[in-house]
């Protein structure tokens, strides 16, 4: 971190009332893409449950591999490249549909898979919740945020060597489906396992750190389209709210205190999960979803707070 | 480290060093991860013997891990709900496809959906007719308990068996306790057999005297060199060696004469041998 802030999360209203009287925005407001994240997530699930449950079949399968309405043949394209390292040539419908999904985020956002659809998502979010609520100073264990890249490249190495889809034995992401779609509830172990190692071993450990998909889809997605501008940067107070709240800080500097180094205000980096939160905090409106071409910033000081969906007043 | 504030050149500059030790540890913590992972992966290809893989489930396990994603679009395309996604401490590998044919055996759908439904030919695309399917094989393990063994009429495996008179048959034969009743023993014939489970499901006993294993459990492989004689003599219509000197066969008078083969061993009757003949 940079800036020296003490506990910037516990003065916040203190300090909005300090520095100037604006409109209060609604809770709604401040957590708008977190509760469109939360609904894209519970969708997903919802999609592969109306078939157990009410015997409408909307999605089958489960993250891995599935098929919707008989039509939409989609899956994971890591689970695909392991494949392909164990050396097994697949049908073509696993082609087709892993090709589907690497080139929807490969153009859209890579690591949107991340914030938008991973299951594992809510749950590191949730200990990742419950560790400020608890009042967790230490950040715990941090390795290197390239340790996924290692752990990415160890997996298709494994694979290789054994001849498997290796990753799969521990995958907590399938697991967790599995847990919800099929009741497999003993696999709830390896979605508890990273819940707890978020909590008390490592600060954001799992999904900033240590996940190979996420690494595999940050990868993918490292040309994608929709970014993160820092638009309005010029209105930062630095208040540090989007550093705290953002599961990958280091991608926000280069954009947001990059001004005077020419730096472009879009986040580039491709460890950003365009999870919208950022957007959601900022209380200055410098935060909005725009696509990676669109360099425009504003440049004089807005008067009144922006509202969440980033248009400059 | 200690040596770092006595040179600052070369390897042993501090940013270098620390940058080089950051790397390596980050290197060493994931191989051991992978070579525990890998591990682990050797432990999940022994599967139990009661997990049967779904029709047309590539053979070798390691082949069949290779291309199996754990989707669970096999189970949902089941109509029977006999497949299960293995959960952890099945002891089957997490989220592949199995079942247990005591509990629900396979149906043998003529459409085989699970296969059309797979979308990586784990389950081999190639099979189309599930009569083909080898699931596994059924053998009658316990032959002490089976109700026909020991000389009734149960037949329920046989009678429920989709194959039936191919790969499961009545061999009658004489029952030795009596001697003059008979026991139809309940045979499989592992070349139709497809592993359904059927007959494992409708055995009467508290534990079934037959039983799917695996075929890597329940069947032998003869040496690759191997050649049964008496097929070589039928396909190649007479003695793969031409012009083989047959010797006059020396047998005692006793000894019926060989059966047409050359060199076949002769066909002794035991009523005609000497008492103190023991085979």
């Amino acid at each position: 971190m940079t800036a020296a802030s003490p506990a910037p999360r516990l003065n916040r209203e203190a300090r909005l009332a300090a520095q100037e009287k604006l409109p209060e925005r609604s809770f709604l407001a401040r957590h708008k893409f977190l509760f469109l994240r939360r609904l894209s997530q519970a969708a997903v699930f919802a999609l592969f449950l109306t078939g157990p449950l009410f015997g409408l079949k909307i999605a089958e399968g489960t993250i891995a591999s599935s098929m919707t309405l008989k039509a939409l043949p989609l899956t994971d394209p890591l689970m695909l490249l392991q494949m392909l390292v164990a050396s097994h040539w697949p049908e073509g419908l696993a082609i087709l549909g892993a090709a589907i999904v690497a080139i929807f985020y490969a153009l859209v956002s890579g690591r949107a898979y991340c914030a938008w659809v991973c299951p594992i998502n809510p749950v590191t979010d949730l200990a990742f919740w419950l560790r400020e609520k608890l009042g967790f100073q230490a950040k715990g264990w941090q390795p290197k945020p390239e340790t996924r890249f290692w752990v990415l490249a160890m997996t298709l190495v494994v694979s290789g060597v054994t001849g498997t889809i290796a990753w799969e034995l521990v995958n907590p992401i399938t697991h967790a489906f599995r847990v919800v779609v099929f009741g497999a509830t003993a696999s709830l172990t390896f979605v508890v396992a990273v819940f707890l190692f978020d909590l008390f071993v490592a600060r954001r450990g799992w999904c900033s750190h240590l996940c190979p998909v996420g690494a595999f889809y940050g990868l993918l997605g490292s040309g994608a389209l929709v970014k993160v501008s820092t638009h309005a940067r010029v209105a930062c107070d630095h208040c540090m709210d989007c550093y705290a709240v953002c599961p990958e800080p280091h991608v926000i500097s280069p954009a947001l205190e990059g001004a005077k180094k020419g730096f472009s205000p879009i986040i580039t980096s491709s460890d950003c999960t365009t999870c919208g939160r950022c957007i959601d905090v900022c209380d200055r409106g410098v935060f909005r979803f725009t696509h990676r071409f669109d360099a425009s910033e504003t440049t004089t000081v807005p008067a009144v707070r922006s509202n969440c969906s980033g248009e400059t007043p | 480290m200690a040596s770092a504030d006595k040179k600052t050149d070369g390897l042993l500059s501090p940013d270098r060093r620390k940058a080089l030790e950051t790397t390596l540890r980050g290197i060493a913590g994931v191989g051991v991860a992978g070579a525990l992972i890998a591990t682990y992966e050797r432990s999940a290809e022994a599967m139990p013997t009661q997990a049967i893989r779904p029709p047309g489930a590539l053979p070798d396990e390691r082949a069949f891990l290779s291309a199996c994603v754990r989707c669970g679009l096999c189970v949902r395309a089941c109509p029977w709900n006999t497949l299960k996604l293995a959960d952890l401490g099945d002891h089957v590998a997490t989220g592949t496809p199995y079942f247990v044919a005591r509990k629900v055996p396979c149906e043998m759908c003529e459409d085989i959906p699970c296969v059309k439904a797979c979308p990586t030919g784990a389950l081999d695309h190639a099979l189309v007719d599930i009569n083909k399917a080898k699931m596994g094989t059924a053998v009658l393990v316990d032959e002490e308990n089976c109700l026909n063994f020991l000389g009734l009429r149960c037949d329920v495996c046989y009678r429920d068996c989709p194959v039936i008179d191919k790969a499961l048959t009545l061999e009658m034969e004489s029952n030795p306790r009596t001697h003059k009743h008979a026991i139809f023993r309940p045979t499989v014939h592992a070349k139709d057999c497809t592993g359904c489970g059927k007959c494992e499901k409708s055995c009467v006993l508290e534990e079934a005297a037959i039983k799917v294993l695996p075929l890597r459990v329940a069947r032998g492989e003869l040496g690759h060199h191997y050649r049964l004689g008496w097929e070589e003599y039928q396909k190649n219509q007479g003695p793969l060696i031409k012009d083989i000197i047959d010797l006059p066969d020396r047998a005692p008078n006793d000894v019926t004469p060989p059966s047409g083969v050359p060199d076949a061993p002769p066909i002794i009757d035991p009523t005609k041998l000497g008492k103190g003949w023991k085979p």
